[in-house]
Order: C-alpha cells, then sequence, then structure tokens
C-alpha cells in the first residue's frame, strides 16, 4: 500500500541551543511526508546513535552551529556503524565552513546542507540517498 | 528472506538483540509478510508484560510522566529494577502522511539505560489515539521480555479510547484548567480510566479541578459514605449483592508533578494495586480476551478489505463512486451494489 515511509531523526549534538533550524527541518520533512523524530537539544553522540537504534531510522539528519562537528560527526558515525546500522543515511546542517565539506563528505556523510538550502533540494536529496541504500 | 535468517532473527530478539527488535518493529508497523510471520511465532512469548497505557490531553503532560514511570521502574526504591518498553504515539499529517514525533524529547532522562528501549510511532491514518500497528509493536516487545510496556497514545480529546483495549492498566492523564464539571461528566475518555492522574498539580485551579474529577468518580462508582446533612448524620448505603467491595476498582486520583517526580512512587503503587485487583478478581482474563478478541475483529476486517479490493476492480470502484457523485446512489445503496456485484433493489 504505497509508498514506504522514510524515517529520520532529527538531533542537535552538542551545546548550542539554537534549533529553530533543526524544527524547520523537521517540519519541511513532515511535509514531504516523512516520519520525523525529533529529540530537540543537547544531545550527546551516544544517546543519538541509541535513538537512531531503537527507532530504526533510515536517515539522521544533525544541526551543528557550534563549530564542533568535526569532531561530533566522526564519533557519531562509528557509533551507528558500531550498532550494525550500516545503511543509515546521515545528513549535516548548520554553521559548516566550506573547506570542512569534503571531509565530512569523505568520512561517509551523504550529504551537507548549510543556511539558505532549500527545503524541497533537502527532502529530495534524503528521499534519493535513501532510496540507493535500499 | 529465507526461512534460516528469519529464525536467526527470532532468535536474536528473544535473546535481547535491540537492533533485531528494532528492525522486527518496523516490519511489523510495515504489516509486511515478515512482520507478520515473526508475530505468528513470537505470539507463544508473549502476554507476559503488563501494558499500560497513557493518555490524556494534549500537553496534560503524557510523555513527562512516561518518563518518570519508567524511570521509577528502572530505580524503584524497594524490589527489583524492571525493564521497560515505552511504544509513544503522534498523529501523522492527514495532508502529507508524514508526521514529527515528539515524545522522545521529554524522555531523555532514559537515554543510556540498556533495560529502557523507546519506539515512537506515527498513527498513519488511524483514529482513536492509537495506531493500527501499535498492538503488534506490544507484542513485539512483550516477546523481547519487556516486563513493563507503557503505551502512549496521541494526544486524546475525547473520544480516543482504544488504548483501554489494549492496555491492563488505562492512566488518564488531566491537569488543571481544563474545563469544568460538565467535562468531567461527558461520556468518554474519563470513562476508561482505571487511574486518574492530575498533572501540573502545583499549578492554580488544581482544588477545583480534583474536586469536579472526585464527583465524576464517586458518581460512577457508588461507595459507602456517610456525611452529615443539615446536621443530621446520614448513611448512604451501597447494594452489596452484586458487588463486593474486592471485586470493585475505585479508580484513584494521584496528583502528580510530572516534571519534578512529584506523586510518581504513589502513580506507580496504584498500578501495582491495580495489577494485583485484576490478577484476583478474574478481570485480568476478561481484559486478555477482550483485548485479543478485538486484535482478531481488526485483523478480519482488515483482509476482509483487502479481499475485497482484491476482487473488485478498480474501475468499478471509481465508476460507483462517481455515481454518488452524481446523486445516482446513495453511499449505502453504493456499497450494497459493491458487496453483491448487483445493481441496487
Amino acid at each position: 500500500m504505497g509508498e514506504e515511509k522514510i524515517r529520520v531523526l532529527v538531533a542537535k549534538p552538542g551545546l548550542d541551543g539554537h534549533d529553530r533550524g533543526a524544527k524547520v527541518i523537521a517540519r519541511a520533512l513532515r511535509d514531504d511526508g516523512m516520519e520525523v523524530i525529533y529529540t530537540g537539544l543537547r544531545q550527546t553522540p551516544e544517546m543519538i546513535a541509541e535513538a537512531a537504534l531503537q527507532e530504526d531510522v533510515d536517515a539522521v539528519g544533525l544541526s551543528i552551529l557550534s563549530g564542533a562537528h568535526m569532531a561530533l560527526v566522526p564519533r557519531i558515525l562509528e557509533l551507528i556503524r558500531a550498532n550494525g546500522q550500516d545503511n543509515v543515511a546521515l545528513f549535516v546542517g548548520g554553521i559548516i565552513p566550506d573547506d570542512d565539506v569534503p571531509k565530512l563528505l569523505e568520512m561517509g556523510v551523504a550529504g551537507v546542507h548549510g543556511p539558505g538550502s532549500s527545503t524541497l533540494k533537502i527532502a529530495e536529496d534524503i528521499r534519493r540517498v535513501v532510496r540507493q541504500a535500499a | 528472506m529465507n526461512l534460516g535468517t528469519r529464525r536467526m532473527d527470532l532468535k536474536a530478539i528473544l535473546s535481547g538483540d535491540r537492533l533485531a527488535l528494532s528492525r522486527l518493529l518496523t516490519q511489523i508497523e510495515k504489516d509486511s509478510e515478515q512482520g507478520r510471520q515473526a508475530l505468528n511465532e513470537l505470539f507463544p512469548h508473549t502476554g507476559k508484560a503488563h501494558l499500560v497505557g497513557v493518555t490524556g490531553a494534549p500537553g496534560t503532560g503524557k510523555s513527562s510522566l512516561t518518563n518518570q514511570l519508567a524511570k521509577h521502574y528502572r530505580n524503584p526504591p524497594d524490589g527489583p529494577a524492571r525493564s521497560v518498553a515505552v511504544v509513544a504515539v503522534d498523529p501523522s499529517s492527514p495532508f502529507s502522511g508524514g508526521a514529527v514525533l515528539g515524545d522522545r524529547i521529554r524522555m531523555q532522562d532514559l537515554a543510556g539505560d540498556p533495560g529502557v528501549f523507546i519506539r515512537s510511532m506515527a498513527t498513519r491514518g488511524s483514529l482513536g489515539g492509537l495506531a493500527t500497528a501499535t498492538a503488534g509493536l506490544v507484542q513485539g516487545l512483550d516477546a523481547a521480555g519487556y516486563e513493563i510496556i507503557l503505551i502512549e497514545t496521541v494526544g486524546a480529546g475525547q473520544a480516543e479510547v482504544e488504548v483501554a483495549k489494549l492496555a491492563h492498566t488505562t492512566i488518564v492523564v488531566e491537569a488543571p484548567g481544563l474545563g469544568d464539571d460538565v467535562q468531567a461528566i461527558k461520556a468518554g475518555i474519563l470513562e476508561i480510566a482505571d487511574i486518574l492522574v492530575l498533572n501540573k498539580a502545583d499549578r492554580p485551579g488544581v482544588e477545583a479541578a480534583e474536586r469536579a474529577l472526585r464527583g465524576m468518580l464517586n458518581l460512577g462508582h457508588p461507595i459507602e459514605r456517610v456525611f452529615n446533612h443539615h446536621g443530621r448524620r446520614a448513611e448512604i448505603e451501597v447494594p452489596h449483592e452484586e458487588s463486593p467491595t474486592d471485586k470493585l476498582w475505585l479508580p484513584p486520583l494521584i496528583r502528580t508533578v510530572s516534571t519534578e517526580g512529584q506523586g510518581v512512587p504513589e502513580l506507580a503503587q496504584a498500578i501495582t494495586e491495580h495489577r494485583a485487583f485484576l490478577e484476583t478478581s478474574g478481570e485480568l482474563q476478561r481484559r486478555e480476551r477482550a483485548r485479543l478478541e478485538s486484535e482478531v475483529h481488526d485483523l478480519l476486517q482488515k483482509a476482509m478489505m483487502n479481499r475485497w479490493r482484491q476482487d473488485t476492480s478498480d474501475e468499478r470502484y471509481q465508476r460507483t463512486l462517481e455515481q454518488i457523485a452524481a446523486r445516482k446512489l446513495s453511499p449505502r445503496q453504493a456499497v450494497a451494489q459493491l458487496l453483491n456485484g448487483s445493481a441496487p433493489q
């Protein structure tokens, strides 16, 4: 019956307290027909990996504005993979300097979407990556 | 997908593999062949958990209270810790089919505890406060060995009472300021409460809310009372023949402040007492039977609908819909026609 639901975890790791972006994304993905598990602020990498496991999500979206992405992202990726979730796609948004984008992609991040990205494009990107992984 | 891997997965689930369990829950939610098979095979392992429903209007504090209850069961002041699963349901958008599932936000205290498993789910078009697959998910978690399963409904209005069919103990969460005593005597959600919680009890208006709720409880469940009426002692007797007090459950009203955990031990105690009541009164078997019956009913309904769908061409269905739109056929006549394959009388 119909298309399979894509489940996405939207989380904010680290200590910055600005979740407007994460909420905009959560809302946009909802309007695109996805099921978004929103976990809110100040998540540790362990909490995010655990939530991704329990919710059996297809993708994880991280919003990071603190500049700690080069420390947080690899740790989260490592934990998710260690849990056996090889198929989960990781997306990163927030304030990511251009120089770091290729490094993140090389680590295994599926996409980086900074400010000004179209939410429709982001949804499309997630859909494409998840479909490929399936 | 071959028989070998499937059996291995079930073994993993029964032995506590969380990834295997999580993937099973997805298959159950999808209602896939694999999920259904697994449920069939896991069914003999179910029926051990105590299922606790938590329902109430949006914003009354269901998630926070669920969080506190789970924390209590993990660190009880007396006795051994018990493993807890949470199934939290939030609504799907009727327009996009998408959903934002936000119940985990209030359950961060439970992170990192291997004795807790939280799963969010969207209603996917189902009414009544739960999703169609909620019962299946609960069975999966039951089979996996979780001792307490907390089922949190969507923010419920007045008629979302499905949870009472699924849970052994139903907690209805109220908060001050949500309505007067007429709201309290309306039919619906308050009637299904095995335990009533008045949350946010540190807010103004708590006295009035408690009075309204207590009034409702006393009307619904007559109890022996002695009071003074114009200076004369009046005794009100309750007929005893049919309902000896040991077989009568009076929903207790418990005040809580879920953000601080106030009243939570009392609530957990009430759940334990309700469980004991269910067991000694024979109500447990009755509810369990009713629950399974309602599940069979739902499955049967779905299966019949699917079978009918397969037997009926979409073209014919669309043609009938057009006839209805043109007012040539009433919806009732259309259904009769579609089911019988014959013209309306």
